[in-house]
């Protein structure tokens, strides 16, 4: 018994429990290197190296993204890129309406966390395989529906008025201006991912990957948990897709919905360390990293596809937990570091 | 009463895993659930928590129909078990593991509070040094601890424990007892299976044994032990019913002189 | 009216070679519980098997022997190298080291054939029935199909090997009590698994355009039917298979072609919630 109360002395307090969420060195130290990186092409106004950042930034919100539902809750989508299409689509459809890209924004994410909403209640029901099938057959649906569906401009989709750009100065400016939104979501994905992480939700959601049964029998109230996770994941593809598409100029079917740059995030979240926040934001840019190099390099330029499976097969083989799982395992006193 | 089974039937396909089983639990008594593999005795637990609907018959818990609710909805209502295969959350902590618990079940308390009752707790078990690590690298006697912590945390009003005795050596098994009747001292009610026979006779107020499905006998222990029908179906050898009723012998009064002292 | 007939009949012929592919998808999943997403590099290594055998001199029906033969020994290997490590991890694991052998095959066949549409330049005529007019590749095709569902089943449920893809399939920790060496089974169903989607891909290639990256249509037409059969369940999945070829045939008459895939995918998910075990199969 005297064992049992020198333990209770011992063990932290309610507000120390909230404050140590807060001042964790690891994640502070993560989010100020995606800024202070993310800042560097804005400082030196490099275009070239804009365009890089932002591939390797648009990875990272939808890495982390689907991390709160891949990595957290242990349900593998294959739709992500779902919401990234259904926001932009939304996007495009409002900017050409009239409405300030500040409006279209919230509308993008709205748009794609009502469709998880929804989605969720139905599909969410599915366990393991038969989740990610559904998931494959919805992506594969909605393409083919948007498709058919003229207020979406068919198979020919939809291109952004020019006019819109000479709201905010021009072309150029636009990218930028479409650069630092990007980069601000990142940051804010970060957060948000973290938040959850470290919340009583957060408890439930992982409580829910180890073991669905036995977290409903704890009192983990698991279809409500569930589809808010998904709709937590999908906000934020559905605001980055505003983004992309408002740079991009013009969205169609087979860019917003595609299979594959779902696909690649997943491999991206496996190769950070699925579950871990920094696991995500290094798991994207390590990929984009490497498929960046794999592009330009003459000799393997055809093979990247091949080179990146090889890779895949290697991690899922023999470090399935991902670089900073494998770190976090390997060495226990870095476990505070990464989130 | 806290609990009432009023004519509790569960059939899968065409097997009867449990025919037409009434029961009532007060507030405050251990109930030992006797009965050989395959009787329905976790048949029984997974309709009172919800795991799955009876196909037949009504249950009540805490003067309220729960028939047909799901296990989250009775986990907050106060009601904790655990699992015959212990079923840790291997990916997180011991301490998130009863952390689980605290959050979710009868009280839904906070982080903040959970973590302050997940060390109260840890330490009840004897698990307190062990608490930032991994679930999964637990052995099976950790296990069993954990899984007892982490429906504890929730403070529940009734408790199902599942073989929590099984696979454990002697000394573990004083040990596991001893917790059992501490956690009953703390006004818990528990409902307990369990093959480990001393330990069981000593521990309940009442024992229901269930054969095929069926409700076999009730009484206290010493009535069960010799109950020519229990002696017979569920226990078979003779050898076997000797040494229960040694057990018995030994130890009579023990659980009732301890229920009346508590009570 | 003739119309109709004629694009039902044709639906159905197509249909059996889809449900041949299908099934080497719910066979491997039924056994193993992967969800193969090399499947479609398989049906297209079939394609380009029996192309390349074609150009080298070949009949197309006897080169399929050859390319089932090699689609069941690679089937084999890519178990050994990259399923076997992860049979027992979450899966997840399954899923993406399929995915991996995928995206392997698909970048080096991409490197060697490019992404060019190529053709097997090969009839053998068609023959008419009143209204009705049959390729005979089509036909043919459909008929090998109904021969290698023969064949399978035979081989499940009347040989020594087929009864322990079985006992497998139906408890794998059972099955090793008994005594049979799960690894070995689970390698060979997939060796299965590959011969099916890759001599279905040979069948295709005979009356179809198709390029290296053509499996992963046919692999999603898989999910589909294995699906609509019941997953697990590889003679649901001719079913399955003849089911979608109708749909195929029948739905351009009422609408336009490109809400052929919006009604597939819908049903598809629609029977992943309501009757998981396929329309065949018992209720969950």
């Amino acid at each position: 018994m005297k064992a049992a109360t020198e333990e209770l002395r011992a063990a932290p307090t309610a507000r120390q429990v909230q404050l140590a969420r807060w001042t964790s060195p690891g994640f502070w130290l993560t989010v100020v290197a995606v800024a202070l990186i993310g800042l560097w092409p804005l400082v030196t106004g490099d275009a070239s190296l804009r365009e890089t950042f932002f591939t390797a930034l648009l990875s990272l919100a939808l890495a982390s993204s689907l991390n709160i539902i891949l990595g957290f809750t242990g349900y593998v989508s294959f739709g992500h890129v779902v919401f990234f299409g259904l926001g932009g689509y939304v996007g495009m459809v409002a900017l050409n309406q009239g409405v300030p890209l500040w409006g279209a924004l919230p509308l993008g994410g709205l748009a794609a966390g009502v469709l998880a909403y929804g989605l969720g209640a139905a599909i969410l029901r599915l366990r393991g395989s038969y989740f990610a099938l559904a998931t494959i057959g919805v992506n594969e649906a909605l393409r083919a529906f948007v498709n058919n569906f003229p207020p979406f401009g068919g198979a020919t989709g939809i291109s952004l008025q020019f006019s819109v750009y000479k709201s905010y100065g021009g072309a150029t400016n636009a990218l930028w201006l479409a650069y630092g939104l990007l980069l601000t979501a990142c940051v804010a994905v970060i957060l948000l991912s973290y938040a959850v992480k470290t919340s009583k939700f957060g408890l439930g959601l992982m409580a829910i990957r180890e073991d669905e049964d036995a977290a409903e029998v704890m009192g983990v109230v698991t279809p409500n948990a569930k589809t808010w996770a998904y709709v937590l994941s999908a906000i934020i593809p559905g605001i980055v897709g505003v983004i992309f598409f408002f740079k991009n100029g013009n969205i169609e079917p087979a860019d917003a919905f595609r299979l594959q740059f779902s696909i690649e995030t997943i491999v991206m979240v496996m190769l950070g360390g699925q579950g871990t926040v920094l696991g995500a934001v290094l798991g994207a840019v390590g990929y984009q990293r490497l498929r960046g190099f794999l592009l330009t390099y003459p000799p393997v330029k055809d093979l990247q596809l091949a080179i990146a499976g090889g890779l895949l097969l290697l991690i899922v083989l023999f470090i399935p937990a991902g670089i900073v799982g494998l770190i976090r395992r390997k060495v226990p006193a870095l476990r505070k570091f990464l989130v | 009463m806290l609990l009432e089974l009023n004519n509790v039937s569960r059939s899968f396909g065409g097997l009867h895993a449990l025919s037409d089983v009434t029961l009532t639990l007060p507030q405050g008594e251990i109930l030992g659930l006797l009965g050989p593999n395959g009787a329905g005795k976790t048949t029984l637990f997974n309709i009172i928590n919800g795991v799955y609907p009876p196909s037949a018959g009504r249950v009540r818990f805490r003067d309220q129909d729960v028939t047909g609710k799901k296990p989250y909805a009775l986990a907050h209502m106060g009601l904790a078990r655990t699992h015959q295969i212990v079923r840790p959350l291997n990916e997180l902590t011991v301490r998130e593991n009863v952390m689980v618990g605290a959050c979710f079940g009868h009280e839904r308390h906070t982080l903040g509070e959970a973590a302050t009752i997940a060390a109260q707790t840890l330490a009840f078990v004897g698990l307190a040094e062990r608490a930032e690590q991994l679930a999964g690298s637990l052995n099976v006697a950790q296990k069993k601890r954990l899984e007892l912590a982490r429906a504890l945390a929730a403070r529940p009003v009734l408790l199902l424990l599942d073989e929590v005795l099984a696979g454990l050596n002697p000394a573990e098994i004083g040990a596991m007892v001893e917790i059992v009747r501490q956690i009953r001292a703390q006004g818990v009610t528990i409902i307990m299976i369990e093959h480990v026979m001393h330990a069981i006779m000593n521990v309940s107020d009442r024992i229901v044994v269930l054969e095929y499905g069926r409700l076999l006998a009730e009484g206290t222990p010493a009535q069960i032990a010799n109950d020519p029908k229990v002696i017979e179906a569920y226990l078979g050898s003779a050898d076997m019913a000797q040494d229960l009723q040694s057990q018995v012998n030994y130890h009579p009064v023990n659980g009732v002189a301890c229920t009346q002292a508590q009570a | 009216m003739d119309f109709l007939l004629a694009s039902l009949v044709d639906g159905l012929l197509i249909g059996s070679v889809y449900g041949l592919a299908a099934m080497g998808l719910t066979l491997i999943w039924g056994v193993m519980r992967v969800t193969n997403l090399a499947h479609g590099a398989f049906i297209a290594l079939g394609m380009f098997g029996v192309y390349g055998l074609f150009n080298g001199g070949f009949n197309p029906y006897v080169g399929l022997f050859l390319v089932a033969g090699c689609g069941l020994l690679v089937g084999i290997g890519i178990y050994y190298v990259a399923l076997h490590r992860v049979i027992n991890a979450p899966q997840l694991s399954t899923l993406l080291a399929t995915f991996a052998v995928n995206m392997i095959i698909l970048g080096v066949g991409t490197t060697l054939f490019s992404t060019s549409p190529r053709t097997i330049d090969f009839s053998l005529g068609s023959f008419s029935l009143g209204p009705i007019t049959v390729q005979n590749t089509r036909l043919l095709a459909a008929l090998a199909s109904g021969a290698i569902t023969g064949v399978l089943y035979l081989f499940l449920y009347r040989t020594r090997p087929g009864k322990y893809i079985r006992a497998v399939s139906s408890n794998r920790a059972a099955a090793e009590l008994m005594g049979i060496s799960s690894t070995h089974i689970l390698a060979l169903s997939f060796g299965l698994g590959a011969l099916l989607a890759a001599t279905a891909g040979g069948l295709i290639a005979t009356f179809f355009p198709f390029t290296i990256l053509s499996g992963d249509t046919y692999q999603l037409k898989s999910f589909v039917i294995g699906v609509m059969g019941g997953l697990g369940n590889p003679f649901g999945a001719l079913i399955g298979g003849l089911i979608l070829g109708l749909l195929e045939g029948l739905i351009p008459v009422v609408m336009p072609t490109t809400w052929v895939p919006v009604i597939e995918f819908l049903l598809f998910v629609i029977i992943l919630l309501v009757r998981p075990n396929g329309i065949l199969g018992a209720k969950r």
